[in-house]
């Protein structure tokens, strides 16, 4: 056995004990811990990653000392370790980006407090992406809930405990859905590991029983993790907690942690229930119809706000609707422009909600259109930042966004042909939608007429700055070399089942 | 179809607990009525866990008189999943109050509208 192959699991325990450990140390050694603690396990991931690519197959970890029906496992392929690298890259660019605002927004003993939860997140997403155990993946669902629900809360105002206490109502409602759910299931199949358990279903579908109990095993499962991942009827609680949180919590909530229950949800399809039972039960059609809406009425939502961070926060709920379209339009490819979408919009909304509290620190803190009219010209990096993200939602090329469009376009062609017709027409309304918001507010941002707020010995913060360039190099990166990606993504969708 | 009702009465049980957990959690709009109504959602799955792992006439998986046999027990799975599920439950549970506590500290009420709108109205000040 390899070296590398304990990288995984070392990651997410390395995770858990800097959790413990920042919560004693002083507000800066727990910063340096956190970064140090993200940079360590993205270039571990990083050599996992190698390692699978150089192997061409995923590998098992046994947890402890008992084999496969009985203990713990955890698994490893190429999209994990992708997957696993890129989240550690976009939270490194997130606390990066926002570290001023941290150090404004948190109190100062509570500052540490922050950088925990920032490791017990990290730690969650790990275990949630490599997890081979799906009662495993339920116990970090309920760690990521509580670590998001305290990066919300941590800013001690009126509207962040509000948005806290709405977001943990409707994930507690998903979390007991998806535990009642993993209870049926197990009390059908027998097994918790992922792999036993989609054996056992095989063999329970092929035989014809229980058709309805899985229906709504599978529903519950599919329902629960969309009320976390806020797709359309379920984001309630999304505007409030992305709008009024610090921007790093804003950043890592929409980037990281709705991604990470999605690539649950992806791995609950191919892995335990298997994608052809899912569309037996004619699950995928549902999502296809929820998702397409949200691309809707995200877009209508965000066409009527006025203040900058609650358009990005209803921008996402399109955006999270692109990527069930993705789940819903039922071919590989799909999936696969899927898994790209995961990827080109974490990079961009995070993007997005960092330049969004650049401009806004150069308009007196405030949020709304009237005071950032002309913040593109006081706070140059972030306007740039700004307008390179906005672009990439509307899907101009070379831009991460627009890969993502050609992806679920040229996927939509294969599928059946309502879908694709539907998909077709959605996607041209949604992205003039999506240009109308904001291309608006690149303009906005670009109109100097407000000179209440100019500051000439205003400079942004280094670590901003150097994020921001680290998010348009990124966002550049997803645009053209997504051939590279979308190989290392079909490669690794191949292994997954 | 309903004579699987009466013969799973506890898993019965179960689901109208869940379902009573869940309305109230999703509906009430005292916010301690909704930490109840998660608490009472959450037993529920234990309940019916419990349910699905226990086997008549046999005990408790714990070694006592030296018996070694596996047919003497029950299975042990759900009772550790039950156990697992309790910490989580109870840490959430925590959370939440701890959460309320602010709530009600700054607010002086515990309805959730009423407490959005008072946060709303923060704004316009």
């Amino acid at each position: 056995m390899n070296f590398v192959q304990n990288f995984p699991f070392f990651n997410i325990i390395m995770c858990l004990a800097c959790g413990v450990i920042s919560s004693v140390l002083s507000a800066k050694k727990a910063r340096k811990l956190s970064i140090g603690l993200i940079s360590t396990v993205a270039i571990m991931s990083a050599c996992v990653l190698g390692f699978t690519l150089k192997t061409k197959q995923s590998y098992i970890y046994m947890m402890g000392h008992f084999p496969a029906p009985w203990g713990n496992e955890i698994r490893i392929g190429v999209l994990e370790a992708a997957m696993a690298l890129f989240f550690c890259i976009i939270m490194l660019c997130s606390i990066l980006g926002g570290l001023e605002h941290i150090l404004q927004d948190v109190q100062q003993q509570k500052q540490n407090l922050y950088f925990t939860m920032i490791n017990l997140m990290l730690s969650s997403l790990l275990a949630l992406i490599y997890t081979n155990d799906l009662f495993t993946a339920y116990v970090f669902i309920e760690i990521n809930t509580i670590a998001a629900c305290a990066l919300i809360m941590i800013r001690d105002n009126g509207h962040c405990l509000v948005a806290a206490m709405k977001y943990m109502i409707m994930s507690l409602i998903g979390s007991g859905l998806i535990l009642i759910s993993i209870s049926m299931l197990y009390d059908l199949t027998g097994h918790l590991l992922m792999s036993n358990i989609k054996q056992a279903v095989a063999e329970i579908s092929a035989t014809g029983e229980y058709a309805i109990p899985m229906t709504i095993i599978i529903a519950f499962l599919c329902i629960g993790l969309a009320i976390k991942s806020a797709l359309f009827p379920f984001h309630s609680w999304l505007p409030d907690a992305y709008g009024y949180a610090t921007a790093s919590s804003s950043a890592i909530l929409s980037s990281l942690v709705s991604k990470g229950y999605i690539f649950l949800l992806i791995k609950i399809f191919y892995r335990v229930i298997g994608i052809e039972v899912i569309r037996d039960h004619k699950i995928d059609n549902i999502l296809f119809v929820f998702a397409v809406s949200g691309m809707l009425i995200g877009s209508v939502c965000a066409m009527r706000e006025h203040d900058i961070r609650r358009l990005i926060a209803y921008s996402s709920v399109a955006q999270i609707g692109y990527i069930y379209m993705g789940i819903g339009l039922g071919t590989q490819g799909a999936m696969i422009a899927a898994l790209f979408h995961i990827m080109s919009h974490a990079a961009t909304k995070s993007m997005l909600f960092i330049a969004a509290a650049g401009l806004s620190e150069v308009s007196g803190n405030s949020k709304d259109f009237t005071d950032l009219k002309g913040s593109g010209y006081r706070n140059k990096i972030a306007g740039a930042a700004f307008t390179v993200g906005a672009l990439s939602m509307v899907g101009i090329p070379l831009l991460a966004g627009f890969t993502s469009k050609v992806y679920f376009a040229v996927a939509a062609v294969d599928a059946k042909p309502t879908k694709m017709e539907t998909a077709m027409i959605i996607l041209a309304i949604s992205t003039i939608l999506n240009a109308v918001y904001f291309i608006r507010s690149i303009i906005s941002i670009y109109t100097p007429r407000n000179t209440k707020y100019n500051n000439p010995s205003y400079r942004p913060a280094k670590t901003m700055t150097t994020a921001l360039i680290l998010f348009i190099i990124l966002n550049f990166f997803l645009g053209i070399g997504s051939n590279l990606i979308y190989r290392l993504i079909e490669s690794g969708l191949s292994m997954f089942a | 179809m309903g004579h699987n009702l009466i013969a799973n009465y506890y898993e019965l049980a179960a689901v109208v607990l869940f379902g009573i957990g869940f309305t109230t959690l999703l509906l009430h709009k005292n916010i301690i009525k909704k930490i109840m109504g998660f608490n009472i959602m959450d037993t529920a799955v234990y309940l019916f866990l419990a349910a699905k792992g226990f086997i008549a006439g046999r005990t408790a998986p714990i070694v006592v008189d030296g018996i070694q046999e596996t047919t003497a027990y029950i299975n042990p799975i759900p009772s550790g999943l039950v156990l697992t599920g309790i910490v989580v439950s109870v840490s959430v549970t925590a959370l939440m109050l701890s959460l309320t506590i602010r709530l009600f500290r700054r607010y002086h009420t515990l309805d959730i509208d009423e407490i959005a709108m008072l946060a709303k109205k923060e704004d316009i000040k």
